[in-house]
């Protein structure tokens, strides 16, 4: 678009050679009444252009919340970030004000949610919604808003655009809903693309779709893709890199080949395990015993360590370091060889 | 949209004859000797007792006079008063005051709760929030028939901010302190109504996506969370025109407006059946009505009633 530089201005200190984000040491915690709820427990990621990084994890593992901390719309209170930070091309946003950092989201970095369907304003019309868009950041009038978010709707493959622009979401199917989220998420093209589990809702062959559909404008864009996820047939087939969490950390990060091949993780190993295989038909599938803890009360040490066959004394007295095992291999454990094999 | 308008309107002839119908019941359950109760001690004849029979159709069946009620009430005719008035006539004159009165006290109502609502909604707990529960509160307990005196002794009489009375030919300005009582009749749930609402929308996941989409908050609220939040208080606001319409009995009474409230009133204290029943009978097709604007209204504001 021709208003682009202006808008890098918009935002002050960007540089366009810094990574495209950088998120170091995150912290968010969830002030309650029954006590202090650790979400997210300095978590380091870095996103490049065209890449896609799948975080990884159980329910309340915090990877929602990180994307939502990187986004800035935790709801505050109870939610807050007390320390880290999220630097997008150089800028750390969580420093930035509130006025710059609105001028971020939808047209740096978008974000798509699970359920479609409660994530659209039922009582406006998907075309008010996309429009909504240019409007307020493009200052368009509503007819142009208008025009353009047919287009979008045409880009993602949403049949008969010009008529369904006119339609409120309940009138969508669930993967057109998705595709509408999709389309406004990329409606000021974007250059990260936060994806917090956006088939979760569908049926597997939608799925298929919305995936595929998600890889196509990516590649199209060189967007950075930023995939929530808990479902490692999802991630195997779209990643590049892969950061596993655990209890508000990232436990292993690696190329997705590596970690499927060689966990470098109890919990990535352990996890891997627990996934039925055909070639495996027959055999008990290993679970991992026991719950996630409660992020109130995360054990001492490594947050793994209740639930690990691999612990031992220390893990329940020291926090792994973070090893770098390979170039590209994060692993914080300190039974990373015995978890190799070597 | 027009089918659910043309079922919504089936729907209203229906409760339409319902209502007249157990309006109808009612008076002919009551009746005794009206005319016995209209000239008192002093001896009716036979043939008066007919010609009286005859002009209010008392000699007929049940279902006669519902035909001959009904018919009256479709062409405009409602009769006369057991006093020789016609009834229309008083209607004509009752009407304009009421609606007036229960506009002003509608309008007052519904900008104060939802003004407030919304803003003890988005800030629950403040305390902005604590002081209107508190005050609501204190509204909520008191009834009309307190209220209203009060209202009338503090603010009119003692203080002299406002007239303690309000004639026929009343400004706004002179209605404005027995709408304020009447207003708060509802105004107290309608606000309540509005917060719960305004808090549980901003927990919505399209808010969330509606921050992300980086509208400013005020876009946000006055946008994206304003119009569902308003559902509901709609709805309410219809209802409440009837709380307002037997409301409105007591404080026209007390502030000595002659609406509708001040005829049915003494209609009922005169045991005039007639005029109750004309008042009444209006007073059911006046909140079919609103009810049906409020339908609509609905509908507008949630596409999904709209389909089904």
């Amino acid at each position: 678009m021709t208003d682009i530089t202006a808008q890098m201005d918009a935002v002050p200190g960007i540089d366009p050679r810094a990574p495209l984000l950088d998120v170091r040491d995150l912290r968010v915690e969830f002030r309650t009444r029954e006590g202090v709820a650790r979400a997210v427990n300095g978590v380091t990621l870095r996103l490049h252009p065209g890449e896609t990084l799948a975080v990884l994890g159980e329910s309340g593992c915090g990877k929602s919340v990180t994307a939502q901390a990187i986004m800035g719309i935790l709801d505050t209170p109870p939610a807050h970030v007390t320390g880290g930070q999220v630097l997008y091309r150089g800028v750390d946003l969580l420093r930035l004000p509130e006025n710059d950092r609105r001028k971020v989201r939808a047209n740096r970095i978008a974000m798509i949610f699970q359920d479609a369907l409660s994530a659209l304003n039922p009582v406006y019309t998907v075309g008010f919604q996309l429009g909504e868009l240019f409007r307020v950041h493009r200052g368009m009038s509503r007819g142009d808003a208008k025009r353009r978010a047919v287009e979008l709707l045409d880009q993602v493959r949403i049949p008969d655009a010009k008529r369904r622009v006119n339609d409120y979401p309940h009138e969508f199917s669930g993967g057109m809903r998705q595709r509408v989220m999709i389309a406004m998420a990329l409606a000021l093209d974007p250059e990260v693309l936060i994806a917090d589990e956006p088939t979760t809702a569908l049926d597997v062959t939608v799925q298929a779709q919305i995936m595929g559909l998600l890889a196509e404008l990516q590649r199209e864009r060189n967007m950075g893709l930023m995939l929530i996820t808990h479902d490692m047939g999802v991630v195997a087939d779209v990643a590049d890199r892969i950061a596993v969490m655990y209890a508000g950390q990232v436990v292993e990060e690696a190329p997705v080949y590596d970690i499927y091949a060689r966990p470098a993780h109890a919990y990535t190993k352990a996890l891997l395990e627990s996934i039925p295989r055909l070639d495996l038909k027959g055999r008990q599938l290993n679970v991992i015993r026991g719950l996630p803890p409660a992020l109130t009360d995360i054990p001492r040490g490594c947050a793994f360590h209740p639930r690990c066959a691999y612990a031992r004394e220390i893990c329940g007295i020291e926090p792994p370091p973070a090893y770098q095992i390979a170039p590209q291999r994060i692993a914080s454990c300190h039974f990373v060889r015995e978890v190799l094999g070597v | 949209m027009f089918r659910y308008i043309v079922r919504r309107l089936l729907q209203m002839v229906l409760t339409f004859f319902g209502a007249t119908f157990v309006v109808h019941a009612l008076m002919f359950a009551y009746v005794d000797d009206p005319f016995q109760a209209l000239v008192g001690d002093r001896p009716l004849t036979d043939s008066q007792r007919t010609a009286l029979n005859a002009r209010y159709h008392l000699d007929e069946g049940f279902f006669a006079q519902y035909w001959h009620y009904l018919k009256g009430l479709l062409t405009g005719d409602f009769g006369q008063s057991l006093t020789g008035r016609p009834i229309g006539d008083m209607l004509a004159q009752a009407w304009p005051v009421t609606i007036r009165l229960a506009l002003l006290a509608i309008v007052i109502a519904a900008v104060i709760a939802i003004g407030a609502g919304v803003l003890s909604g988005i800030r629950r707990g403040g305390a902005f929030d604590t002081v209107t529960l508190v005050l609501t509160l204190i509204v909520l307990s008191m009834p009309i028939v307190v209220l209203a005196p009060l209202a009338q002794l503090i603010f009119g009489i003692q203080l002299g901010w406002f007239p303690p009375t309000a004639g026929r030919d009343a400004n706004l300005y002179q209605l404005l302190l027995p709408a304020l009582v009447l207003g708060s009749l509802v105004i107290a749930t309608e606000l309540r109504v509005t917060r719960t609402s305004v808090a549980e929308n901003l927990r919505a996941d399209y808010v969330r996506t509606a921050r992300a989409k980086g509208l400013a908050p005020r876009r946000v609220i006055g946008v994206h969370v304003l119009r569902n939040s308003l559902i509901p208080v709609i709805t309410l606001i219809g209802v409440d025109i009837g709380v307002l319409m037997s409301g409105a009995i007591v404080t026209e009474g007390v502030f000595n407006i002659p609406g509708v409230g001040f005829n049915l009133f003494r209609g009922v204290r005169t045991e005039d059946g007639p005029v109750v029943v004309g008042f009444v009978s209006i007073l059911v097709i006046v909140f079919l009505v609103v009810n049906l604007i409020v339908d609509l209204l609905y509908a507008a504001l949630d596409p999904r009633i709209r389909y089904e």
